[in-house]
Protein backbone atom coordinates (compact mmCIF):
# COMPACT_ATOMS: atom_id res chain seq x y z
CA UNK A 1 0.00 0.00 0.00
CA UNK A 2 1.52 3.40 -0.90
CA UNK A 3 2.19 5.78 1.97
CA UNK A 4 -0.35 8.55 2.32
CA UNK A 5 1.12 11.99 1.52
CA UNK A 6 -0.90 13.55 4.29
CA UNK A 7 -0.44 15.09 7.70
CA UNK A 8 -3.19 15.56 10.22
CA UNK A 9 -2.39 17.76 13.21
CA UNK A 10 -4.83 17.97 16.09
CA UNK A 11 -5.44 21.08 18.20
CA UNK A 12 -7.82 21.47 21.13
CA UNK A 13 -9.20 24.99 20.82
CA UNK A 14 -11.57 24.75 23.76
CA UNK A 15 -12.94 22.14 26.14
CA UNK A 16 -15.50 20.91 23.66
CA UNK A 17 -13.92 21.65 20.28
CA UNK A 18 -10.95 20.08 18.47
CA UNK A 19 -9.51 21.17 15.13
CA UNK A 20 -7.88 18.73 12.70
CA UNK A 21 -5.47 20.55 10.37
CA UNK A 22 -5.27 18.62 7.10
CA UNK A 23 -2.15 18.99 4.99
CA UNK A 24 -1.55 17.21 1.68
CA UNK A 25 -3.74 14.56 0.09
CA UNK A 26 -6.85 12.72 1.18
CA UNK A 27 -7.28 9.37 -0.54
CA UNK A 28 -8.37 5.91 0.57
CA UNK A 29 -4.77 5.40 1.75
CA UNK A 30 -5.25 8.16 4.33
CA UNK A 31 -7.68 6.07 6.37
CA UNK A 32 -5.32 5.01 9.13
CA UNK A 33 -3.85 8.48 9.74
CA UNK A 34 -7.21 10.24 9.52
CA UNK A 35 -8.91 7.86 11.93
CA UNK A 36 -5.90 8.13 14.25
CA UNK A 37 -6.22 11.94 14.15
CA UNK A 38 -9.94 11.65 14.86
CA UNK A 39 -9.18 9.39 17.83
CA UNK A 40 -6.80 12.04 19.24
CA UNK A 41 -9.27 14.85 18.53
CA UNK A 42 -12.23 13.06 20.01
CA UNK A 43 -11.46 13.20 23.71
CA UNK A 44 -13.98 13.16 26.52
CA UNK A 45 -16.41 16.07 26.37
CA UNK A 46 -15.63 16.95 22.75
CA UNK A 47 -18.86 17.96 21.05
CA UNK A 48 -17.50 19.39 17.79
CA UNK A 49 -14.76 18.44 15.37
CA UNK A 50 -13.57 21.17 13.01
CA UNK A 51 -11.72 20.12 9.85
CA UNK A 52 -9.27 22.68 8.49
CA UNK A 53 -8.89 22.15 4.73
CA UNK A 54 -6.73 25.22 4.06
CA UNK A 55 -3.69 23.10 3.12
CA UNK A 56 -5.58 20.34 1.28
CA UNK A 57 -3.77 19.68 -2.00
CA UNK A 58 -5.58 16.70 -3.50
CA UNK A 59 -8.65 14.58 -2.84
CA UNK A 60 -10.11 11.74 -4.87
CA UNK A 61 -13.39 9.87 -4.45
CA UNK A 62 -11.76 7.52 -1.94
CA UNK A 63 -11.04 10.59 0.17
CA UNK A 64 -14.67 11.73 0.09
CA UNK A 65 -15.69 8.21 1.15
CA UNK A 66 -13.35 8.52 4.12
CA UNK A 67 -14.93 11.82 5.15
CA UNK A 68 -18.39 10.20 5.05
CA UNK A 69 -17.12 7.39 7.29
CA UNK A 70 -15.56 9.96 9.62
CA UNK A 71 -18.85 11.86 9.76
CA UNK A 72 -20.71 8.68 10.75
CA UNK A 73 -18.20 8.05 13.55
CA UNK A 74 -18.62 11.62 14.80
CA UNK A 75 -22.42 11.37 14.68
CA UNK A 76 -22.25 8.16 16.73
CA UNK A 77 -20.40 10.16 19.38
CA UNK A 78 -23.03 12.94 19.14
CA UNK A 79 -20.42 15.33 17.80
CA UNK A 80 -21.01 18.02 15.18
CA UNK A 81 -18.65 18.22 12.26
CA UNK A 82 -17.65 21.56 10.78
CA UNK A 83 -15.20 22.56 8.07
CA UNK A 84 -13.38 25.64 6.87
CA UNK A 85 -10.68 26.58 4.40
CA UNK A 86 -12.24 24.74 1.46
CA UNK A 87 -11.30 26.17 -1.94
CA UNK A 88 -14.12 26.78 -4.41
CA UNK A 89 -13.22 23.50 -6.11
CA UNK A 90 -13.54 21.41 -2.94
CA UNK A 91 -16.60 23.34 -1.83
CA UNK A 92 -18.24 22.29 -5.11
CA UNK A 93 -17.29 18.68 -4.43
CA UNK A 94 -18.94 18.89 -1.01
CA UNK A 95 -22.07 20.23 -2.74
CA UNK A 96 -21.96 17.62 -5.50
CA UNK A 97 -21.69 14.76 -3.02
CA UNK A 98 -24.14 16.51 -0.67
CA UNK A 99 -21.68 16.27 2.19
CA UNK A 100 -22.41 19.95 2.80
CA UNK A 101 -25.85 18.95 4.11
CA UNK A 102 -24.25 17.24 7.11
CA UNK A 103 -21.01 19.19 7.56
CA UNK A 104 -21.24 22.89 8.39
CA UNK A 105 -18.98 24.76 5.97
CA UNK A 106 -17.45 28.07 7.02
CA UNK A 107 -15.00 30.60 5.64
CA UNK A 108 -12.60 30.69 8.58
CA UNK A 109 -11.81 29.01 11.86
CA UNK A 110 -13.32 31.92 13.77
CA UNK A 111 -16.59 31.58 11.84
CA UNK A 112 -16.67 27.82 12.42
CA UNK A 113 -16.09 28.26 16.15
CA UNK A 114 -18.69 31.00 16.34
CA UNK A 115 -21.19 28.76 14.53
CA UNK A 116 -20.50 25.95 16.98
CA UNK A 117 -20.87 28.31 19.90
CA UNK A 118 -24.19 29.48 18.53
CA UNK A 119 -25.55 25.96 18.08
CA UNK B 1 -2.35 29.93 -2.13
CA UNK B 2 -5.82 30.87 -3.32
CA UNK B 3 -8.03 28.97 -5.80
CA UNK B 4 -7.38 31.63 -8.39
CA UNK B 5 -3.63 31.00 -8.25
CA UNK B 6 -3.69 27.21 -8.61
CA UNK B 7 -5.88 24.59 -10.14
CA UNK B 8 -6.24 21.54 -7.94
CA UNK B 9 -4.45 18.45 -9.28
CA UNK B 10 -7.72 16.54 -9.17
CA UNK B 11 -9.84 19.24 -10.84
CA UNK B 12 -10.20 17.45 -14.18
CA UNK B 13 -11.12 14.17 -12.50
CA UNK B 14 -14.27 15.38 -10.74
CA UNK B 15 -17.68 15.93 -12.31
CA UNK B 16 -18.83 19.51 -12.41
CA UNK B 17 -21.39 20.44 -9.78
CA UNK B 18 -24.95 19.70 -10.88
CA UNK B 19 -28.19 20.31 -9.05
CA UNK B 20 -30.19 17.84 -11.14
CA UNK B 21 -29.21 15.03 -13.50
CA UNK B 22 -29.76 15.38 -17.20
CA UNK B 23 -29.77 12.47 -19.63
CA UNK B 24 -28.28 13.78 -22.85
CA UNK B 25 -29.32 10.86 -25.04
CA UNK B 26 -31.57 7.85 -24.48
CA UNK B 27 -30.16 4.92 -26.46
CA UNK B 28 -32.60 2.69 -28.36
CA UNK B 29 -34.12 0.08 -26.05
CA UNK B 30 -33.22 1.95 -22.87
CA UNK B 31 -35.87 3.01 -20.39
CA UNK B 32 -35.34 6.45 -18.85
CA UNK B 33 -37.70 6.65 -15.88
CA UNK B 34 -35.88 7.60 -12.73
CA UNK B 35 -32.89 9.71 -13.65
CA UNK B 36 -33.87 12.91 -15.45
CA UNK B 37 -34.23 15.78 -13.01
CA UNK B 38 -33.14 13.72 -10.01
CA UNK B 39 -30.51 14.85 -7.51
CA UNK B 40 -27.56 12.68 -6.56
CA UNK B 41 -27.76 10.91 -3.21
CA UNK B 42 -24.80 10.12 -0.97
CA UNK B 43 -24.96 7.65 1.95
CA UNK B 44 -25.86 10.66 4.11
CA UNK B 45 -29.22 10.94 2.32
CA UNK B 46 -30.01 7.20 2.47
CA UNK B 47 -32.28 5.31 4.86
CA UNK B 48 -30.81 1.92 5.76
CA UNK B 49 -27.76 0.66 7.58
CA UNK B 50 -24.52 1.91 6.07
CA UNK B 51 -22.30 -0.69 4.42
CA UNK B 52 -18.88 -0.75 2.87
CA UNK B 53 -18.49 -3.74 0.58
CA UNK B 54 -15.18 -4.53 -1.07
CA UNK B 55 -14.76 -7.05 -3.88
CA UNK B 56 -11.24 -7.73 -5.09
CA UNK B 57 -9.59 -9.98 -7.64
CA UNK B 58 -5.83 -10.35 -8.08
CA UNK B 59 -4.02 -10.97 -11.35
CA UNK B 60 -0.31 -11.39 -12.14
CA UNK B 61 1.17 -7.92 -12.70
CA UNK B 62 3.29 -9.20 -15.60
CA UNK B 63 0.06 -10.06 -17.41
CA UNK B 64 -1.74 -6.76 -16.82
CA UNK B 65 -0.86 -3.44 -15.18
CA UNK B 66 -3.20 -1.40 -12.97
CA UNK B 67 -3.46 1.30 -15.65
CA UNK B 68 -4.44 -1.30 -18.27
CA UNK B 69 -7.12 -2.71 -15.98
CA UNK B 70 -8.71 0.70 -15.43
CA UNK B 71 -8.46 1.72 -19.09
CA UNK B 72 -10.15 -1.52 -20.16
CA UNK B 73 -12.75 -1.38 -17.39
CA UNK B 74 -13.72 2.17 -18.36
CA UNK B 75 -13.89 1.33 -22.06
CA UNK B 76 -15.84 -1.93 -21.74
CA UNK B 77 -17.65 -1.41 -18.46
CA UNK B 78 -21.00 -3.03 -19.45
CA UNK B 79 -19.34 -6.08 -21.03
CA UNK B 80 -18.42 -7.54 -17.64
CA UNK B 81 -21.90 -7.30 -16.12
CA UNK B 82 -24.11 -10.36 -15.55
CA UNK B 83 -26.67 -11.13 -18.24
CA UNK B 84 -30.04 -9.37 -17.97
CA UNK B 85 -28.56 -6.08 -16.73
CA UNK B 86 -27.85 -3.23 -19.11
CA UNK B 87 -25.64 -0.17 -18.68
CA UNK B 88 -26.39 2.47 -21.29
CA UNK B 89 -23.41 4.80 -21.08
CA UNK B 90 -21.58 6.89 -23.66
CA UNK B 91 -19.74 4.80 -26.25
CA UNK B 92 -16.58 6.76 -25.59
CA UNK B 93 -16.08 5.18 -22.17
CA UNK B 94 -16.40 6.74 -18.75
CA UNK B 95 -15.73 10.43 -18.17
CA UNK B 96 -16.51 12.67 -15.18
CA UNK B 97 -20.07 14.00 -15.38
CA UNK B 98 -21.37 11.31 -17.74
CA UNK B 99 -24.85 10.06 -16.89
CA UNK B 100 -25.69 6.45 -17.73
CA UNK B 101 -29.04 4.67 -17.65
CA UNK B 102 -29.29 1.28 -15.97
CA UNK B 103 -31.97 -1.28 -16.77
CA UNK B 104 -31.67 -4.05 -14.20
CA UNK B 105 -33.37 -7.40 -13.70
CA UNK B 106 -34.50 -7.82 -10.11
CA UNK B 107 -35.76 -10.94 -8.27
CA UNK B 108 -39.10 -12.10 -9.69
CA UNK B 109 -37.91 -10.94 -13.15
CA UNK B 110 -38.98 -7.41 -12.26
CA UNK B 111 -37.34 -4.77 -14.44
CA UNK B 112 -35.92 -1.73 -12.75
CA UNK B 113 -34.93 1.46 -14.50
CA UNK B 114 -32.43 3.73 -12.82
CA UNK B 115 -29.07 5.36 -13.53
CA UNK B 116 -25.73 6.62 -12.25
CA UNK B 117 -23.44 9.58 -12.76
CA UNK B 118 -19.66 9.35 -13.12
CA UNK B 119 -18.57 11.31 -10.05
CA UNK B 120 -14.84 10.88 -10.47
CA UNK B 121 -12.49 9.30 -13.01
CA UNK B 122 -8.71 9.21 -13.40
CA UNK B 123 -6.15 6.64 -14.57
CA UNK B 124 -6.26 4.71 -11.30
CA UNK B 125 -9.95 4.69 -10.42
CA UNK B 126 -13.45 5.81 -11.28
CA UNK B 127 -16.55 6.30 -9.16
CA UNK B 128 -20.24 6.06 -10.01
CA UNK B 129 -22.77 7.85 -7.79
CA UNK B 130 -26.45 7.05 -7.60
CA UNK B 131 -29.46 9.36 -7.96
CA UNK B 132 -32.37 9.64 -5.54
CA UNK B 133 -34.70 6.66 -5.93
CA UNK B 134 -31.91 4.21 -6.79
CA UNK B 135 -31.76 0.95 -4.77
CA UNK B 136 -29.12 2.55 -2.62
CA UNK B 137 -27.77 6.00 -1.88
CA UNK B 138 -24.02 6.10 -2.30
CA UNK B 139 -21.29 5.32 -4.74
CA UNK B 140 -19.12 2.56 -6.14
CA UNK B 141 -15.41 3.09 -6.68
CA UNK B 142 -13.57 0.88 -9.15
CA UNK B 143 -9.81 0.90 -8.76
CA UNK B 144 -6.66 -1.05 -9.50
CA UNK B 145 -3.32 -1.13 -7.69
CA UNK B 146 -0.12 -3.11 -8.08
CA UNK B 147 0.95 -4.87 -4.89
CA UNK B 148 3.85 -7.33 -4.64
CA UNK B 149 3.85 -8.58 -8.22
CA UNK B 150 0.07 -8.67 -8.45
CA UNK B 151 -2.50 -6.29 -9.86
CA UNK B 152 -5.54 -6.03 -7.63
CA UNK B 153 -8.76 -4.89 -9.30
CA UNK B 154 -11.37 -3.75 -6.84
CA UNK B 155 -14.97 -2.58 -6.64
CA UNK B 156 -15.91 -0.88 -3.39
CA UNK B 157 -19.49 0.09 -2.57
CA UNK B 158 -20.31 2.68 0.11
CA UNK B 159 -24.06 2.68 0.56
CA UNK B 160 -27.28 2.87 2.50
CA UNK B 161 -30.53 1.43 1.12
CA UNK B 162 -32.48 4.42 -0.16
CA UNK B 163 -35.77 3.66 1.56
CA UNK B 164 -37.49 1.11 3.83
CA UNK B 165 -38.65 -1.06 0.89
CA UNK B 166 -35.16 -1.37 -0.56
CA UNK B 167 -33.79 -1.97 2.97
CA UNK B 168 -36.20 -4.89 3.34
CA UNK B 169 -35.26 -6.16 -0.10
CA UNK B 170 -31.54 -6.00 0.69
CA UNK B 171 -32.09 -7.86 3.96
CA UNK B 172 -34.14 -10.55 2.21
CA UNK B 173 -31.56 -11.59 -0.35
CA UNK B 174 -30.66 -8.32 -2.02
CA UNK B 175 -27.25 -8.10 -0.38
CA UNK B 176 -26.39 -11.61 -1.58
CA UNK B 177 -27.59 -10.75 -5.07
CA UNK B 178 -25.42 -7.65 -5.07
CA UNK B 179 -22.44 -9.69 -3.88
CA UNK B 180 -23.00 -12.14 -6.77
CA UNK B 181 -23.30 -9.23 -9.20
CA UNK B 182 -19.91 -7.74 -8.39
CA UNK B 183 -18.24 -11.13 -7.96
CA UNK B 184 -19.43 -12.01 -11.47
CA UNK B 185 -18.18 -8.66 -12.79
CA UNK B 186 -14.69 -9.08 -11.32
CA UNK B 187 -14.46 -12.70 -12.46
CA UNK B 188 -15.39 -11.58 -15.97
CA UNK B 189 -12.83 -8.76 -15.82
CA UNK B 190 -10.07 -11.20 -14.80
CA UNK B 191 -11.20 -13.63 -17.52
CA UNK B 192 -10.81 -10.84 -20.07
CA UNK B 193 -7.11 -10.84 -19.14
CA UNK B 194 -7.02 -14.67 -19.40
CA UNK B 195 -6.88 -15.14 -15.68
CA UNK B 196 -9.08 -17.29 -13.50
CA UNK B 197 -9.31 -16.20 -9.87
CA UNK B 198 -11.51 -16.18 -6.80
CA UNK B 199 -13.02 -12.86 -5.76
CA UNK B 200 -12.27 -11.81 -2.17
CA UNK B 201 -15.28 -10.17 -0.53
CA UNK B 202 -15.18 -8.02 2.59
CA UNK B 203 -18.40 -6.58 4.00
CA UNK B 204 -18.30 -4.05 6.85
CA UNK B 205 -21.35 -2.49 8.50
CA UNK B 206 -20.18 1.11 9.01
CA UNK B 207 -23.34 2.23 10.76
CA UNK B 208 -25.98 -0.11 12.20
CA UNK B 209 -28.49 2.67 12.63
CA UNK B 210 -31.24 3.30 10.14
CA UNK B 211 -32.04 6.94 9.35
CA UNK B 212 -35.78 6.88 9.98
CA UNK B 213 -36.07 10.56 9.13
CA UNK B 214 -35.36 9.48 5.52
CA UNK B 215 -38.27 7.04 5.18
CA UNK B 216 -39.99 9.46 2.83
CA UNK B 217 -37.36 8.64 0.19
CA UNK B 218 -39.81 5.88 -0.75
CA UNK B 219 -41.75 8.50 -2.76
CA UNK B 220 -38.96 8.45 -5.34
CA UNK B 221 -38.43 4.69 -5.34
CA UNK B 222 -37.31 3.47 -8.75
CA UNK B 223 -38.78 0.05 -7.89
CA UNK B 224 -42.28 1.44 -7.37
CA UNK B 225 -42.10 3.72 -10.38
CA UNK B 226 -40.67 1.00 -12.63
CA UNK B 227 -43.36 -1.47 -11.49
CA UNK B 228 -46.15 1.03 -12.16
CA UNK B 229 -44.65 1.70 -15.58
CA UNK B 230 -44.55 -2.04 -16.40
CA UNK B 231 -48.16 -2.45 -15.21
CA UNK B 232 -49.19 0.32 -17.55
CA UNK B 233 -47.57 -1.34 -20.58
CA UNK B 234 -50.75 -3.07 -21.92
CA UNK B 235 -52.68 0.21 -21.71
CA UNK B 236 -49.93 2.08 -23.59
CA UNK B 237 -49.88 -0.63 -26.28
CA UNK B 238 -53.66 -0.37 -26.77
CA UNK B 239 -53.42 3.42 -26.95
CA UNK B 240 -50.81 3.14 -29.70
CA UNK B 241 -53.06 0.73 -31.69
CA UNK B 242 -56.07 3.07 -31.49
CA UNK B 243 -53.93 6.06 -32.43
CA UNK B 244 -52.58 4.18 -35.48
CA UNK B 245 -56.10 3.13 -36.55
CA UNK B 246 -57.33 6.71 -36.35
CA UNK B 247 -54.40 7.88 -38.47
CA UNK B 248 -55.14 5.20 -41.12
CA UNK B 249 -58.90 6.05 -41.16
Amino acid sequence: MPEAATRFEVRAVSDGVSVIDIEGDITAQSEEVLMDAYGRASGEGVTAIVLNFTALEYMNSGGIGLLVTLLVRAQRQHQRMLAYGLSDHYRQIFELTRLDEAVGIHGSEAEALAADGGA
Amino acid sequence: MSDEQVTARDAASWAKSVSQLKVSEVPEGALNLNVEGRRLASPIQGFGKMWQKTYQVRMPAERVSAAEVIATWKQRFPDFWPEGNRFYGPLTGIEPGDVALLNMTMPGRMKLSTGVMVLYADEESFTLMTPEGHMFAGWITFSATEIGGETAAQAQVLMRASDPIFELGLTMGGHKQEDRFWQHTLTALAAHFDHEAEVDTLVVCVDKRRQWSRWRNVRQSSAIRSTLYMMGAPGRALKRVFKRDRTVA
